[in-house]
């Protein structure tokens, strides 16, 4: 059966057979055609972000909270550049989501025509792949093809370009299932032969380690489930990068914590003395191995992952596996279990009381005393009330997002949804708001910093307007707290330029929007207000004035080894030498 | 990519050819790139290139398959092998390229290039400059009494020795395609 629609309503046919039920976008001359179709249907709920950035890292957190691909619709020119950071994000965290740009008519195309911008030529190194559609009948199967691509293999950001006269034409129709997508089609299976080396590793191991990533949770439920079964079984004790937290629980009984730049001590001390490191869906990323050549000196690695380039880009790996995290894990499983269940029980013992003797440093404790509530307290206390919740959270970037990492525990995938790899201030609200439309009944909670969060604070109308009861949890320092940390351990302490000036009063700007404001300074006040902002049936701000110049630690500082961590403030001075001052 | 036997969309069945090669020493290898003969295929190829700092000695693209919309990217880029490896493996993640081949280690090929050169003199100097073109058997396509420009087609060494021939000779101007490369043999 072939139909005949103007392009504008292929847009939001394929959408429905792609099964989307949820665009953010923001209208503009170029998509005006999308926005008529738009509004004569029902299917498609349309939310209005205040600015393209927002629509774009919104449909990331929908996407990071559902599994599915996240739906972003903005103009030409300016909406197509706004929407750059929230591609680039979702490019460096692997996230699946389609943006549709309007463009200038084909005909007007190189003329400099009032709002055109080469948006598939500013976009192609910052999506997995784009789209200039130049034709109509075409149209529908670039759509369906986008989708296919954005999460196939490793997932990410996929952008159309639709220039307004195609969208105006009539064309054919093309249904997915007509659509030819072998135009991309990877490798999900891992080798065999290297799973058995793998399988073998692992028998014999005395101290080996699971270092998993953000790739177990792009898998899939199913594949945090295998990895769930493999370490009960095994007894190997697991560490996650920032973006794999949630697919071992916190709670597990072989959970190290987070390893990295701000990991846990026992976490990285691990992954420096471990003999067998099993890399699961990560990317052996910077803040995570610091100083290379110093980086597990002594152990096999093993590296499992869907993209063959993260593969020996960083770190040699010795066992190279190519394939989805769900696919190999069922077949190490399957191997492991056919060769006898083998462990090296007691090896792996004594490794484990090394670990329990490295929990002994209690490298995440903090002394809340007097009347300034430390950001630490504040994360334990909202932990402490909300682990019980249907709860989703976001961050934004910075120590907060650090100590949210380390203080919040999280039982399952896609409940933590923070900027890892491009650690983009302003990611976190409208990431919220993403969350919250996708799951209306959860308690979506977004730990902010003051500064990151004004970067997207115009989302507020959004959040009013769809009565999405998104809670911001603001751990206000008055400092961009992050610079202000490497200012004082690498630039002589010369603040320069790390200060929230002339912030506004939160709990006036919240009621200007129409929302509720908190604010909270001391705290024995701390445990009621956060209550008062969990029980607000609607968007909250909360503002938590914490201790300015606490430091985030662990810390390994660039260009140091995982065991050269500093753990607190004690001898901070010059730690960072020439060689690591370089580095970001 | 059939040299890591990544099939198109970027996965290895095979992991073992990913084995690391982790030398120092700075290799050169010719790099022929299948790829969808659409708008911005080339951008995508010489923007990855450029954004991740790889080098580029030598270009050349033009459509092998009319029907099929193919063209042939070759490329001869320098680097260790580490960073030849994650060439192919990043080239290979590109949507529209459906193979990669390093012409320098799967098997024997042939590279050839083709120049034109301007090379204007009169007396002796251009009695010479064409003796040493019959040896090297390049062509004059165009000659008028002060000047000839010749065709000569070869390896890029054979190129770079004419040309350091011709320059005391009058050498005014040189064209060159870039290498063109296949693998010898019937497959
Ligand atoms: C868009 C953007 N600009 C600049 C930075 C650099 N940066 C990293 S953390 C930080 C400070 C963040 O301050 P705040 O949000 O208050 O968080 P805090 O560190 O104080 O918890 C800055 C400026 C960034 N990550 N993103
Ligand atoms: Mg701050």
């Amino acid at each position: 059966m072939t139909r005949q629609m103007t392009g504008a309503k292929m847009v939001v046919q394929a959408l429905k057979d792609q099964g989307v039920d949820t665009v953010f976008g923001y209208p503009g001359g170029a998509v005006l055609p999308i926005y008529d179709e738009i509004f004569q249907q029902n299917d498609i709920r349309h939310i209005l972000v205040r600015h393209e950035q927002g629509a774009v890292h919104a449909a990331e957190g929908y996407a990071r909270s559902t599994g599915k691909v996240g739906v972003a619709l903005v103009t030409s020119g300016p909406g197509a550049t706004n929407a750059v950071t929230g591609l680039t994000d979702a490019l460096l965290d692997s996230i699946p989501i389609v943006v549709l740009t309007g463009q200038v008519p084909t005909f007007m195309i190189g003329s400099d025509a009032f709002q055109e911008a080469d948006t598939v030529g500013i976009t192609r190194p910052c999506t997995k792949h784009n789209w200039l559609a130049k034709d109509t009948d075409t149209l529908a199967e670039t759509l369906h093809q986008a989708f296919h691509v954005a999460q196939s293999g490793r997932p990410g950001p996929v952008l159309v370009d639709i220039p307004k006269d195609v969208q105006f034409a009539n064309g054919t129709y093309t249904a997915p299932e007509k659509s030819d997508t072998t135009i991309y089609q990877p490798e999900t299976k891992g080798d065999i032969t290297a799973i058995n080396e793998l399988v073998e590793a692992m028998e014999k191991a005395e101290r080996p380690v699971f270092y998993t990533g953000g790739g177990v949770i792009n898998s899939g439920p199913k594949a945090s489930a295998l990895l769930r079964e493999l370490v009960e079984a095994t007894g190997i004790p697991i560490t996650s990068t920032l973006m794999g937290l949630g697919a071992y629980p916190a709670s597990g009984e072989n959970w190290l914590g987070m390893l990295g730049m701000h990991g846990l001590y026992e976490a990285n001390m691990a992954m420096h003395d471990c003999d067998l490191m099993i890399n699961i869906g990560a990317r052996f990323d910077d803040r995570i191995t610091g100083l290379i050549s110093a980086f597990s000196p002594n152990s096999i690695k093993a590296h499992i992952d869907i993209d063959p380039s993260s593969i020996n880009k960083v770190i040699k790996a010795d066992i190279p596996i190519v394939g989805d995290v769900e696919s190999v894990l069922t077949d190490i499983l399957k191997v492991w279990k056919a060769r006898g269940r083998t462990v090296n029980r007691d090896a792996i013992a004594n490794w484990q009381s090394q670990i329990s003797d490295w929990r002994k440093v209690e490298c995440l404790k903090y002394v809340q005393e007097g009347k300034i509530i430390k950001p630490q307290y504040a994360l334990s206390r909202l932990e402490a009330l909300t682990k019980e919740h249907d709860r989703y959270i976001t961050t934004e970037v910075g120590q907060h997002q650090m100590w949210a990492a380390q203080y919040l525990g999280f039982e399952d995938p896609n409940r933590w949804m923070t900027s890892g790899g491009l650690g983009t201030m302003g990611y976190g609200f409208p990431a919220s708001i993403g969350a919250q439309v996708a799951h209306p009944d959860s308690l979506v909670i977004n730990v902010a910093g003051e500064a990151s969060w004004l970067m997207n604070m115009q989302e507020m109308g959004t959040a009013i307007q769809f009565r999405l009861p998104v809670k911001q949890f603001i751990l206000n320092n008055e400092r961009l707290g992050m610079v202000r940390q490497w200012q004082e351990l690498l630039h002589g302490e010369r603040y320069s330029h790390s200060w929230s000036e002339a912030l506004p009063d939160f709990v006036k700007l919240a009621e200007a929007f129409g929302a509720k404001g908190i604010i909270c300074s001391d705290p024995d006040d701390l445990d009621d207000a956060i209550m008062e902002m969990i029980t607000y049936d609607g968007p909250v701000i909360f503002d938590c004035l914490v201790e300015k110049h606490e430091n985030c630690f662990p810390m390994i500082p660039s260009g140091k080894p995982h065991n050269e961590m500093l753990l607190g403030e004690a001898s901070t001075q010059g730690v960072i030498q020439a060689g690591g001052a370089v580095m970001v | 990519m059939a040299a890591l036997k990544i099939k198109k969309g970027s996965t290895s069945h095979s992991a073992y050819n990913l084995r690391p090669n982790f030398s120092d020493e700075v290799e050169t290898h010719t790099l022929a790139v299948l790829v969808d003969n659409e708008p911005g295929v080339l951008a995508r190829v010489i923007g990855l290139f450029a954004g991740r700092g790889y080098n580029i000695e030598s270009l050349t693209v033009a459509e092998v398959d009319h029907t099929g919309h193919l063209s042939r990217i070759t490329v001869v880029t320098t680097g260790t092998p580490q960073v030849i490896e994650q060439i192919k493996a990043q080239l290979g993640r590109i949507v529209p390229v459906h193979a990669v081949h390093d012409l320098t280690v799967e098997g024997a090929s042939v590279e050839r290039e083709l120049a034109l050169f301007k090379v204007s003199g009169t007396g002796d100097k251009r009695v010479e400059a064409l003796r040493l073109a019959d040896i090297f058997r390049a062509n004059a396509v165009d000659s008028t009494l002060e000047s000839f420009v010749f065709e000569l087609t070869g390896t890029p060494g054979k190129i770079d020795a004419f040309a350091d021939l011709m320059r005391p000779l009058g050498l005014v101007e040189v064209a060159r395609t870039g290498v063109a490369a296949l693998s010898r043999g019937s497959e």
